[in-house]
């Protein structure tokens, strides 16, 4: 039996980030009651005619140079013909022969050193509308979205990717680098940043490529992660067990964790592409390219090391700090304000990120700002409030947008009164005679305990360091 | 005043600006001769009479305020129902759009209103603007004024019939093979297209983008200008607009043509060319000669395959520019149906007419990836090299004289069988459309009672060179004061 290995491809589409539609002065946001957002333009109302956001092409540069691509002077673009209720104007206008962006690559980490992936291709298009689908059994169509500015970056054929880890991480350097660069939010759950891997299988060692599959509707990291392993393991199995892998599309059930037959016999589609008449073709000069560059932001990998050397993090911290420009300017913000970056990072690393993933929201949409958490950090340094006060607290600030301070006030302060401590000390005794006794007979591990029963009893109010005090006084007295 | 209706858009603005006549006067005579005249001749789809009368209102209420809104203020015109208006039905002589009323008004209608001019309605046309004849409207054809058994030409037929009987002294129609000046010659009246990218497209229901423009017709080579003034210069809406400072071109007609550069190119005098419409065009040479101007014959070799490359390019375009008509937001939708793609599919099959879908399907089939560089890919050549031979003309000429079309007016129905004859009508025209020149038609002589036109064409950008070649002309001549018998 040979072994297999998978070849992975990769199409990501990225939402830009821009104030207005592609060829229109209609506002780009997300979601909004159907049809609010929408004119004669975005819409294909006939007589209208589109004109270019020179913003998105900016960003579609900016991308393309982080990408380290080429940047086509003579970028152009074309009508990309088909039929469906949601295309307004029957063709979508995007990039076919001339793309903004050509040639470049995406470094990633593996297991076994650091990878290029290659990318073939950065252009820029207008999104289409979305199909509602009734529960009368009609259907209607939402235009906010159509018209919105959106990029497409796509791999380089033969794939350069072999695993799912691989294609992980290249997604999220990928988001780490639109979202840093400022053109795109890397929202997958709001359908900003949608991703089609497509792969195929082959024995190790063997040069051609497998029939390829593309897997659809993928809207987190995790999906792609796993819809990946999924159809890996399953064209093997086909291959294996004798038969053809057939080119189809596939759709991905999340639920089951599963990846099922969508559209098979992948005919190539006729979109009959030709130069759009209505747009002159873009002209990006040397001194335009220049100019883009030199504003451009730090991307993540410097801001990586950045991290490892300013704030003397350690690189796993560093890494996971810049996924995304939100997380990284969320730290800096919170490490220059409590002027202490280790607790920052811990602290983001820890329980922001838990409580983020575990409510499904962004950094960006976080209730707790980084003032929030330069404050907590700086209760705790005061001893106003115990590191087990501050996970409640923390934990609050996250649900409520309440500062720290105000929670703080809320709890009552931190007990330091020596009786008070004193008094929870002697009950903890009582109780556990014979641990106590132990503590006494040398056994420091038992301290711990005693420590934690008066946290207990104090709910957590009890100043850590006045309790070891009051235990240390307790015990050369006993 | 009896007899509003045969005076100039010049004339008739003159005395409304000096409170001789008033604008409400000067739509009611236009409306009153459409009443007479329009149910022989069908120049009309739809007649705004409300509006009309409204707005001169308006403007008598400007003029009495003490207020000089320019020299076209209160002078009525009709709009070629391919160009948007906001409110009034925009039907591009098709049964896919017979109720669609835009929201928005197309940057020329918008452009003639800020300069104080009364629309009356919007003139009938080829369905989307493909023909040569005004007889592929959904609506029925209109009548050629001088004789109503003929065509008026197309597609602009009915701005242009409307001119010359009479029932507006000023027209817009759009050119995208000749629509303009084709149907001035046929009808006899002065016809403009613009250089490409010199008026807006915006509110111009496309048909083939790169080379549809907007332009006037009208009575006179002065009315021409004044239209032109009104509606020239870069639009924020059209990026394929020219960013460009308009010159006067009233101005520019008065100059001397003494010294000026003819070309006579030698294809546009032989093959598909009546005999006596190349002897007329050689006779206005001479005209213009006797005015100080110099003439010699020359070639532009390419344009023997302009009208092959031009039935490729325009309905690529075409079958793109009209996939929007599904029925899905807009206009006609087919009752019959089953699932979105059965929607569309009747919707277009009910609603577009033989020759737009023909046209879509040529399109559609030069377009396909199999296709694509033996049909589409070369017709782009050859429209460069059709480009290549103007700037060598250019070089030499200020100027290009040709016939605008090969035939005087045919007779309804004659040509609906034969649809390359049909297209052999714009064959005089077509290249100013693939090189993005401007030309313009002014009438030359009459054969068998029936109008010619002259054609003078330009360099890019360079109206006014050509209006002053044609006020020249049409001063040294009467043909254009010939009124069509009705």
């Amino acid at each position: 039996m040979p072994e297999y290995e998978a070849a992975i491809g990769m199409e990501v589409h990225a939402e830009l980030l821009t104030g207005s539609k592609m060829f229109c002065g209609c506002r780009n946001a997300f979601g909004g009651e159907p049809n609010t957002r929408c004119c004669p333009v975005c819409t294909g109302m006939p007589g209208s005619l589109p004109v270019m956001n020179r913003r998105a092409v900016e960003h579609v540069i900016r991308a393309a140079l982080a990408l380290n691509c080429r940047v086509s002077p003579d970028a152009r673009f074309d009508r990309k013909n088909y039929f469906y209720p949601d295309l307004p104007k029957g063709f979508q206008i995007s990039q076919y022969e001339r793309p903004i962006g050509i040639e470049g690559w995406l470094g990633i980490d593996t297991e076994a050193g650091p990878k290029r992936v290659r990318i073939r291709r950065v252009h820029l298009e207008e999104d289409t509308g979305k199909l509602l689908h009734l529960a009368t059994g009609e259907s209607a169509v939402d235009f906010n979205r159509s018209g919105v500015p959106l990029m497409e970056i796509v791999t380089e054929f033969p794939p350069d990717m072999r695993t799912a880890e691989e294609a992980r991480a290249y997604l999220t350097k990928l988001r780490a680098v639109l979202t840093y660069i400022g053109v795109s939010d890397g929202k997958m759950e709001e359908g900003s940043l949608r991703c089609e891997p497509n792969l195929s299988v082959r024995p190790v060692g063997s040069a051609g490529l497998g029939t390829k599959t593309e897997i659809k509707n993928l809207n987190s990291f995790r999906a792609v992660y796993r819809g990946i392993e999924y159809e890996t393991a399953r064209q093997i199995g086909v291959l294996r067990s004798g038969g053809a892998v057939a080119q189809e599309t596939r759709g991905w059930d999340d639920a089951r964790g599963q990846t099922f037959t969508q559209r098979s016999k992948e005919v190539e589609q006729e979109y009959r592409y030709f130069p759009e008449p209505d747009l002159v073709p873009l002209q990006i000069d040397e001194e335009w390219v220049d100019r883009i560059r030199r504003a451009m932001p730090e991307l993540p990998d410097a801001a990586r090391a950045r991290f490892v050397e300013q704030y003397e993090l350690p690189p796993h911290a560093a890494d996971a700090l810049t996924q995304t420009r939100a997380t990284a300017d969320f730290f800096e913000e919170a490490a220059l304000t409590s002027g202490d970056p280790r607790a920052a990072a811990n602290w983001m690393i820890g329980d922001l990120a838990r409580l983020l993933n575990a409510s499904g929201t962004e950094i960006t949409d976080s209730r707790v700002s980084p003032r929030h958490l330069a404050d907590m950090l700086a209760l705790m340094a005061e001893g106003v409030i115990s590191g087990k006060m501050a996970k409640g607290i923390f934990e609050e600030m996250f649900a409520t947008g309440v500062s720290a301070r105000a929670l703080a006030d809320r709890a009552g302060p931190q007990v330091s009164d020596t009786a008070a401590i004193a008094a929870w000390l002697e009950e903890a005794i009582a109780a556990e005679p014979r641990v106590w006794q132990e503590l006494c007979g040398g056994d420091t591990r038992k301290q711990g305990y005693f420590v934690g029963q008066v946290m207990k009893a104090s709910r957590g109010k009890a100043n850590p360091a006045e309790v070891n005090r009051v235990l240390r006084a307790r015990m050369e007295g006993a | 005043m009896a007899d509003l209706h045969n005076l100039t858009a010049r004339a008739l603005g003159a005395l409304i600006a000096g409170r001789q006549v008033s604008a409400r006067e000067a739509a009611e005579a236009f409306l009153a001769r459409i009443e007479v005249a329009d149910p022989g001749i069908h120049a009309f789809l739809t007649v705004t009479r409300e509006h009309a009368l409204a707005d001169a209102a308006a403007i008598d209420a400007r003029l009495k305020a003490g207020e000089r809104p320019g020299p076209l203020a209160g002078v009525p015109v009709a709009l070629k129902d391919v160009l948007c208006t906001r409110g009034i039905r925009t039907t591009c002589g098709s049964r896919i759009l017979e109720r669609f009323v835009p929201p928005y008004d197309a940057t020329v209608a918008a452009r003639l209103a800020a300069v104080g001019t009364i629309l009356l309605g919007k003139a009938n046309c080829d369905e989307f603007a493909m023909g040569s004849s005004t007889e592929n409207s959904a609506f029925g054809p209109t009548r050629n004024p001088w004789d109503p058994e003929r065509v008026p030409g197309g597609s602009s037929g009915g701005s242009a019939a409307a001119v010359a009987a009479r029932e507006a002294p000023i027209a817009l129609g759009t050119d995208t093979g000749g629509s303009i000046r084709q149907p001035a010659a046929l009808c006899g009246v002065v016809g403009l297209k613009p250089t490409y990218g010199r008026v807006s497209r915006w509110g111009l229901v496309a048909y083939a983008s790169s080379l549809d423009q907007v332009g006037p017709l009208t009575r006179t080579v002065e009315d021409a200008a004044l239209t032109l003034n009104a509606i020239a210069g870069r639009d924020p809406l059209d990026s394929t607009s020219a960013d460009l400072p308009v010159p006067d071109y009233t101005q520019a007609c008065r100059a001397e043509v003494r010294g000026l550069r003819l070309g006579v190119p030698s294809e546009f005098l032989g093959g598909e060319v009546d005999p006596t419409v190349a002897g007329m065009t050689r006779q206005a040479v001479d005209t213009l000669c006797e005015a100080g101007a110099e003439a010699e014959e020359c070639s532009l070799p390419s344009v023997t395959h302009c009208l092959a490359a031009y039935y490729i390019i325009a309905p690529a375009e075409a079958s793109s520019n009209l996939a929007r008509y599904d029925g899905v937001r807009y206009g006609m939708r087919s009752r019959e149906h089953a699932g979105h793609i059965g929607m569309a599919e009747r919707t277009r099959d009910e609603g577009f007419g033989d020759e737009v879908k023909q046209r879509i399907m040529i399109g559609t089939y030069a377009l396909s990836a199999g296709y694509y560089d033996a049909y589409y890919r070369r017709a782009q050549q050859v429209r460069t090299l059709i480009r290549r031979d103007f700037d060598r003309a250019f070089e030499r000429y200020d100027l290009l004289v040709t016939p605008t079309s090969p035939t005087v007016a045919f007779r309804l129905a004659e040509r609906a069988d034969d649809p390359l004859a049909m297209k052999l009508a714009d064959i005089c025209t077509l290249p100013a459309n693939m090189a993005g020149i401007p030309a313009i038609s002014v009438p030359c002589g009459f054969l068998e009672g029936l109008p010619l036109g002259l054609q003078i064409l330009g360099k890019a950008f360079d109206e006014p060179t050509l209006l002053r070649a044609a006020y020249t002309y049409e001063q040294a001549t009467d043909w254009h004061r010939r009124r069509p018998p009705l």
